[in-house]
C-alpha cells in the first residue's frame, strides 16, 4: 500500500476582504475617461460604497489563500453520494471561454448570432437522443430549476385536458427538492414507504393514485442507488389514472445508454449537466438542469425554443400553449457549452462506457465494504451504494465521526444522512473518472477508520484535526446568525 | 441521547402524542414539550411561535422549533386561544433544552376544560415511549 | 478515453471481486421493456484538436464577434473583466468543488461566499444577502413569492412596465399555477412607474409587494424614496429589482429608499455575457424577514478551539430539510459566480466603484447629447445611469446595418418587446465604448 494520502502542510491565515487593503487602492485597470464629466443631480447621489480599497496582489493573495483551504474533484476523491463529482474536463472551460461564445450578448437578433444557436439546437437534439425523448427545453438553471418547470409542465398539460389536480405523489426517498418543486406548482406531496428491497410497490402506487393526482415523480435508479425495477408498471398505473410520470434525472449517470426514459414511461425528465455531463459544480453553482419531454407534451416547453430551418437557426417564440419563461435568457449558456463540449468529446461510445464504470466502481466498494459496513438493501446497486453506522453504534460512533476522519485521511466523505430512510446513512458515489488504485485506498481507509472506531473513538470524535479549522458550532451559527461583516469593522 | 429510565416526566402535568405538555395554572393553560422531545431534537436555535390572540382547535400545529438540521412542528394538546408567549425563548431558545417543564411556550385560555383529562399521565406516556 | 481510467485488467479483476462476468451484466436489475436499444446518432468523438477547430469554427459563424462593439445591455451588459477576476474564479479549488457540506474542507467557499454576502449587502443597502439565485428574473419571481409569504392572506402582488420584460414573462410563469395575480403598473412619459393610483385602486387593495425596477429596462432612475412612502402607505411591500448593480456604486442604494427585499442581476460584475448566463442573481432584505428567505446563507462561528470559521447556517428554511414547506425548492446556485463578483467588488474598492460608475454615466451623458444634436429625440424625460431610449427622426434601421458593417450593433429595438415603442431603440454605454464609436453612430445618423 502507498503511503496515506492525508497530511499537514503549511496553509495559510489570511483576514477578511475588509481587514486588507488601504484606502485610495485599486485592483483593476479602469479607462481613462474620454468624455466631459456630466452634471448629475444631487438627490441621485449615493453615499460612498463602503469596500475595502484593495490593490491587484491583495487580491490575488487573498483568493489564493482561501483557495488553499479548499477541496475540489481537481484535489482529490469526492465519492458524494447522489452529486456526481466527477472530473470536469479542461477542455471544457477553453470552449465555454471562447471569446465570440463568451462575450454573445443574449438578445441580439438571430442572424447575428448563429453560432450560439447552433450550440442550442445541436444539444437539445442530442440531449434527447441521449434520454430517448422527443423534445428538450434547455432553460432551467439547475435540477430543482428543471422540477419546477415540469411540474409547470404538468400543471398546464392538466389545465389543456380541462381538470386541475392537487396532489401529487412523491416515495420517501426523493430528494427535498421535488416535493419543495411541487409545492410551488400548488400540488400537495402524498409520500410513498419504499418495501423492504427498497423498491416501490406498484400496488402501493396504485392504491394511492387517483383521479386528484397530477402524477408520480420519481428518480430512477432512486437515492439508495438501486433501480426502480417496477418503473413500467408504476408509469401504466399512472397514466391510467391520467397522471403524469416525472423522472428526476439527478442519477442518470448511471444508467447513459442503457435506460430510454420514454420506454420507462417517464414523461418529463430533467438531467444535471452539473453531475451526468461533466460540467463543475463550482462550490455550489451553477448547474444547468434542461428538461426533456415527450411529443404530446412538447407544446408546453418553455420559450424560446431553438430550431432549424434549412441550414439556419433560429429562436422560435410562437408557442401558445408553453408555460412560458423560467429564465431571462438561454439558461446558464456556459454550462450548456461544457456539457456539448463532454458530448462531442465523449460520443457514443464513451458516454455508455462512462456508465458502466461508474456502476463498475460503486459495486466494487459495495462488495469490498459490505464487511465492515452495515449494508441494509444487499442488492446489486447501480452508481452508488448507501451503508449505515449501525455496527459502529456500540462504540458511539456515528456517520458524521467516520466522515470527518474521512477528511483527515484526505477524502471528500459521502453524502451523510440521506436518504432519510436509512438512520445514520452514508452514501458512496465513486464516478467513473476514479481509478482503481485510488479506490483501492479509499476502501482500506474507511476499513481502518472502522477499526479505529472501536480501538480509538476519540480520535474520530476528534477529527477533522488536520484542516484549516476543526468542528464548528453551528448552533451557535444557528440561534445568533452573522451573515454579514459588521460595517465599522474595518482597519482602513 | 437519554435512555427512557433517563427522562424527567414530572407527573403533575399532562402529555400528547406529539411529546407536548400541559400544565393547568388557574384558569389557563401552558403549554411546552416533554424532555423527551428536546433530547431528539438536540439542541434547539429557534422558537416559532404563534400571536397572542390566535385560536387553535385540539391537534392544530401552533409553532415549530428548530434545530440545526431538523424543524418540529409543535400542536395543541387543547384547544384554546393564546393569551401569552414566552418571549425570553426567542433570544434563549436553549432553555427548552436546559429545562423543558419551566421553559413553557405559549399560554392559553381553553376552549373547554374536559380537554385536559384525556391527556396522557407521565406513567401513560412512557409507556407509549417504551412503544 | 482520457478521462476514463481503467484497464481491461482492472476491469476484469473488479468484476471478479463483484461476481459477475460482463460489465453488461451489472445491469440485470434493469427489466429489458426500459431497455436503450437504438444506436444513438451522435457526431464521432472529437480530439482535443478536433474539438477546438470545431468550436472556433462555430465562432466563426457568430456575426457580431469578439470585437464588437455591443452598445445593447437590457440585462446583459459589457464591462471589462479584469484578468485576475477570470483567473481566480478559474482556480479549480473553487471550480470544481460542491456545495460546502464538510465546511472543514470548503473554508475558501465559505469564507469567499460571506465576504460576497457582505459586500453585496453593502452595496445595496441591506441587512441581509443570500448565498444566490440563478438569474435577475427567478430572483424576481421568488422575491414576490416571499412577500406573499410575508403578507399571508394577501393574493396579489403589481410589478412595474418598466421592469426587464423577459423577468414579467418569469414572473408569469412561476405564479401561474399558484392562483396569486399579478398586476402591471404603467409607465408615466418620464420613464418612471406610475404609482399614484396605489392607494386607492380597489382591486389592489389586496396587493402583498410591489415591485420596481431601478435603473429600469428604459434605464431611467426611479424615484425609490418616493415610492417606498407609497407603497408602504398602502400596507404592501416594497421590492427593488435591477439590473446593473454598478448603478449603485453611483446611485442612492435601494435599502437606504427603503426597499423591504432587493434582488436583480450581478451579471455586471466579473461575469462574462455568455450568450446571458450563467449570471448571479443577489438577493437580499431587511434583517425581520431573514427567515423568509430562499436561497443559502453563510454564516460565521466558532471551531472547537475558538478560531474565526463559516458554516451553511439557518439551513431549516431550505427544500432538504423542510421539503414541501421550505421557502424556495432551490437547491445548486450561482456559488462560483458569486465568488466571481465578490473578487471583481474587491478588485474595484469603494474609490473604484464610484469611478467606474461615474464613467458609464459621463459617457451615457455623452451619448445622449451627440445623438440629440444629431437629430434624434429622448421620449422619456427622467435621468437614466447607462441605459436610455432614443426615438430617430426617420427609419434608422439603414443606419443601423451601416454600423453593423463597421462591427457596432447600435442598440435594442423596442418593438417587440413594446409595440407600442417601435422604432425606438434602447441604447447601453459601459466604460468599454470609446468616444470615437459613439461620434461615429452620430455621423451615421446624420448621414
Amino acid at each position: 500500500m502507498s503511503e496515506p494520502l492525508g497530511t499537514g502542510g503549511l496553509i495559510l491565515n489570511e483576514p477578511l476582504l475588509w481587514h486588507r487593503g488601504k484606502k485610495g487602492r485599486i485592483g483593476m485597470s479602469i479607462p481613462e475617461s474620454d468624455v466631459p464629466a456630466a452634471p448629475i443631480a444631487a438627490e441621485l447621489l449615493g453615499p460612498a460604497v463602503d469596500f475595502p480599497d484593495l490593490s491587484e496582489v491583495d487580491v490575488v493573495r487573498h483568493y489564493t489563500r482561501l483557495s488553499q483551504w479548499n477541496f475540489g474533484v481537481d484535489s482529490g476523491m469526492y465519492p458524494l453520494g447522489s452529486c456526481t463529482m466527477k472530473y470536469n474536463p479542461k477542455t471544457n472551460e477553453r470552449q465555454a471561454a471562447t471569446p465570440e461564445i463568451a462575450s454573445a450578448h443574449p438578445m441580439l437578433a438571430d442572424e447575428l448570432c448563429q453560432g450560439t444557436l447552433q450550440i442550442l439546437y445541436e444539444l437539445q437534439q442530442y440531449l434527447a437522443t441521449i434520454t430517448g425523448l422527443d423534445a428538450v427545453s434547455l432553460q432551467p438553471a439547475a435540477g430543482a430549476h428543471g422540477e419546477l418547470t415540469g411540474m409547470l409542465i404538468f400543471h398546464a398539460w392538466h389545465r389543456s385536458h380541462g381538470a386541475q389536480r392537487h396532489k401529487i405523489l412523491i416515495p420517501d426517498t426523493a430528494h427535498g427538492t421535488n416535493p419543495a418543486s411541487a409545492a410551488l406548482c400548488g400540488y400537495k406531496a402524498v409520500p410513498i414507504p419504499s418495501d423492504a428491497q427498497g423498491m416501490l410497490d406498484p400496488a402501493l402506487v396504485a392504491s394511492l393514485m387517483d383521479e386528484d393526482t397530477a402524477g408520480i415523480m420519481l428518480t430512477n435508479p432512486n437515492t439508495l442507488g438501486l433501480f426502480e425495477e417496477h418503473i413500467r408498471e408504476i408509469a401504466d398505473i399512472v397514466h391510467a389514472k391520467g397522471g403524469l410520470v416525472y423522472g428526476d434525472g439527478a442519477n442518470m449517470n448511471a444508467v447513459l445508454g442503457v435506460i430510454d426514459a420514454k420506454k420507462c414511461g417517464i414523461d418529463v425528465l430533467h438531467l444535471n449537466l452539473h453531475k451526468t455531463f461533466s460540467t463543475p459544480h463550482g462550490g455550489g453553482g451553477p448547474g444547468a438542469g434542461p428538461v426533456c419531454v415527450t411529443r404530446e407534451l412538447e407544446p408546453f416547453l418553455p420559450v424560446p425554443r431553438a430550431s432549424k430551418e434549412g441550414d439556419r437557426y433560429r429562436l422560435e417564440f410562437d408557442r401558445p400553449q408553453s408555460v412560458g419563461r423560467v429564465h431571462a435568457f438561454h439558461g446558464n449558456f456556459g454550462v450548456l457549452v461544457r456539457a456539448y463540449s463532454y458530448i462531442l468529446t465523449m460520443g457514443e461510445a464513451g458516454l455508455k462506457k462512462a456508465s458502466q464504470l461508474a456502476v463498475l466502481n460503486a459495486n466494487y466498494i459495495k462488495e469490498q465494504l459490505k464487511g465492515v459496513l452495515h449494508l441494509p438493501y444487499d442488492r446489486p446497486c447501480m452508481h452508488e451504494c448507501v451503508f449505515s453506522d449501525l455496527w459502529q453504534q456500540e462504540y458511539k460512533i456515528s456517520t458524521v465521526d467516520m466522515a470527518k476522519r474521512l477528511i483527515d485521511c484526505g477524502f471528500h466523505p459521502p453524502t451523510i444522512y440521506f436518504p432519510l430512510i436509512v438512520h445514520g446513512a452514508m452514501m458512496i458515489e465513486p464516478t467513473e473518472t476514479e481509478c482503481k488504485d485510488d479506490i483501492d485506498q479509499f476502501i482500506a481507509t474507511l476499513k481502518t477508520i472502522t477499526q479505529e472506531a472501536a480501538a480509538q473513538p476519540e480520535l474520530l470524535h476528534q477529527a477533522p484535526q488536520r484542516t484549516k479549522v476543526r468542528r464548528l458550532d453551528e448552533v451557535q451559527a444557528a440561534r445568533c446568525p452573522c451573515l454579514i461583516g459588521p460595517s465599522d469593522d474595518g482597519d482602513q | 441521547m437519554k435512555e427512557l429510565e433517563e427522562l424527567h416526566l414530572p407527573e403533575d402535568i399532562g402529555y400528547t402524542d406529539d411529546h407536548e405538555w400541559a400544565r393547568l395554572t388557574g384558569a389557563t393553560v401552558r403549554i411546552g414539550v416533554s424532555d423527551y422531545a428536546q433530547d431528539q431534537l438536540g439542541d434547539i436555535v429557534f422558537v416559532e411561535m404563534p400571536a397572542i390572540g390566535d385560536t387553535f382547535a385540539k391537534g392544530d400545529e401552533f409553532g415549530t422549533l428548530e434545530s440545526v438540521k431538523a424543524v418540529s412542528e409543535l400542536y395543541m394538546p387543547m384547544s384554546g386561544e393564546v393569551v401569552a408567549v414566552n418571549s425570553a425563548l426567542l433570544d434563549s431558545p436553549e432553555l427548552i433544552n436546559q429545562d423543558p417543564y419551566s421553559a413553557w411556550i405559549i399560554e392559553i385560555k381553553p376552549s373547554t376544560s374536559s380537554e385536559y383529562a384525556q391527556l396522557h399521565t407521565a406513567a401513560s406516556y412512557l409507556d407509549l415511549l417504551k412503544g | 478515453m482520457r478521462y476514463l481510467p481503467h484497464t481491461p485488467e482492472e476491469i476484469a479483476s473488479m468484476l471478479a471481486t463483484i461476481g459477475t462476468k460482463s460489465l453488461e451484466g451489472l445491469f440485470a436489475t434493469v427489466p429489458a421493456d426500459c431497455r436503450m436499444t437504438d444506436p444513438w446518432p451522435l457526431p464521432a468523438p472529437k480530439s482535443e484538436w478536433e474539438l477546438n477547430d470545431h468550436l472556433r469554427q462555430l465562432a466563426g459563424t457568430m456575426r457580431v464577434n469578439a470585437d464588437a462593439k455591443v452598445l445593447v445591455g437590457a440585462g446583459s451588459y459589457h464591462h471589462h473583466i479584469p484578468e485576475t477576476v477570470r483567473s481566480l474564479a478559474g482556480r479549480s479549488e473553487f471550480l470544481t468543488a460542491y456545495t460546502p457540506y464538510q465546511p472543514e474542507m470548503a473554508q475558501g467557499t465559505l469564507q469567499g461566499i460571506f465576504e460576497y454576502q457582505t459586500l453585496t449587502a453593502r452595496l445595496l443597502g441591506l441587512d441581509v444577502v443570500n448565498a444566490s439565485m440563478y438569474d435577475g428574473a427567478s430572483a424576481l419571481a421568488e422575491a414576490l413569492l416571499m412577500g406573499l409569504r410575508i403578507a399571508k392572506k394577501k393574493k396579489t402582488v403589481a410589478v412595474s412596465k418598466a421592469i426587464h420584460p423577459h423577468y414579467r414573462a418569469v414572473v408569469r410563469a412561476y405564479l401561474q399555477p399558484t392562483g396569486y395575480e399579478v398586476v402591471e403598473l404603467e409607465v408615466l412619459d418620464n420613464g418612471r412607474t406610475d404609482l399614484s393610483g396605489l392607494a386607492e385602486r380597489a382591486d389592489i387593495a389586496d396587493i402583498a409587494a410591489v415591485a420596481l425596477q431601478s435603473p429600469n429596462f428604459f434605464g431611467v432612475i426611479e424615484d425609490l424614496e418616493a415610492a417606498a412612502t407609497t407603497i408602504h402607505d398602502s400596507n404592501a411591500l416594497f421590492i427593488t429589482c435591477f439590473t446593473e448593480p454598478l448603478a449603485y456604486g453611483l446611485l442612492k442604494n435601494p435599502g437606504q429608499c427603503g426597499a423591504d427585499i432587493v434582488c436583480g442581476e450581478g451579471q455586471s460584475f466579473g461575469i462574462a455575457q455568455s450568450f446571458g448566463g450563467p449570471g448571479l442573481g443577489m438577493f437580499g432584505c431587511k434583517q425581520a424577514f431573514t427567515r423568509n428567505l430562499p436561497g443559502r446563507l453563510v454564516g460565521e462561528t466558532k471551531d472547537l478551539e475558538g478560531r474565526r470559521g463559516y458554516v451553511l447556517t439557518l439551513a431549516t428554511r431550505e427544500q432538504h430539510i423542510r421539503r414541501e414547506k421550505a421557502t424556495s425548492n432551490i437547491c445548486s446556485n450561482q456559488g462560483i459566480c458569486a465568488m466571481t463578483a465578490g473578487m471583481y467588488m474587491a478588485s474595484l474598492g469603494g474609490t473604484g466603484i464610484r469611478q467606474l460608475a461615474r464613467l458609464n454615466y459621463d459617457k451615457t451623458q455623452y451619448l445622449k447629447e451627440v445623438l440629440i444634436k444629431a437629430g434624434a429625440r429622448i421620449p422619456f424625460s427622467g435621468p437614466v445611469f447607462n441605459e436610455f431610449v432614443v426615438e430617430f427622426p426617420q427609419d434608422f434601421r439603414p443606419a443601423y446595418e451601416r454600423l453593423l458593417e463597421k462591427n457596432i450593433v447600435a442598440g435594442l429595438e423596442l418593438g417587440a418587446l413594446y409595440p407600442h415603442l417601435a422604432g425606438r431603440y434602447l441604447f447601453c454605454v459601459t466604460e468599454t465604448i470609446a468616444k470615437d464609436t459613439m461620434d461615429t453612430i452620430a455621423t451615421e445618423v446624420r448621414a
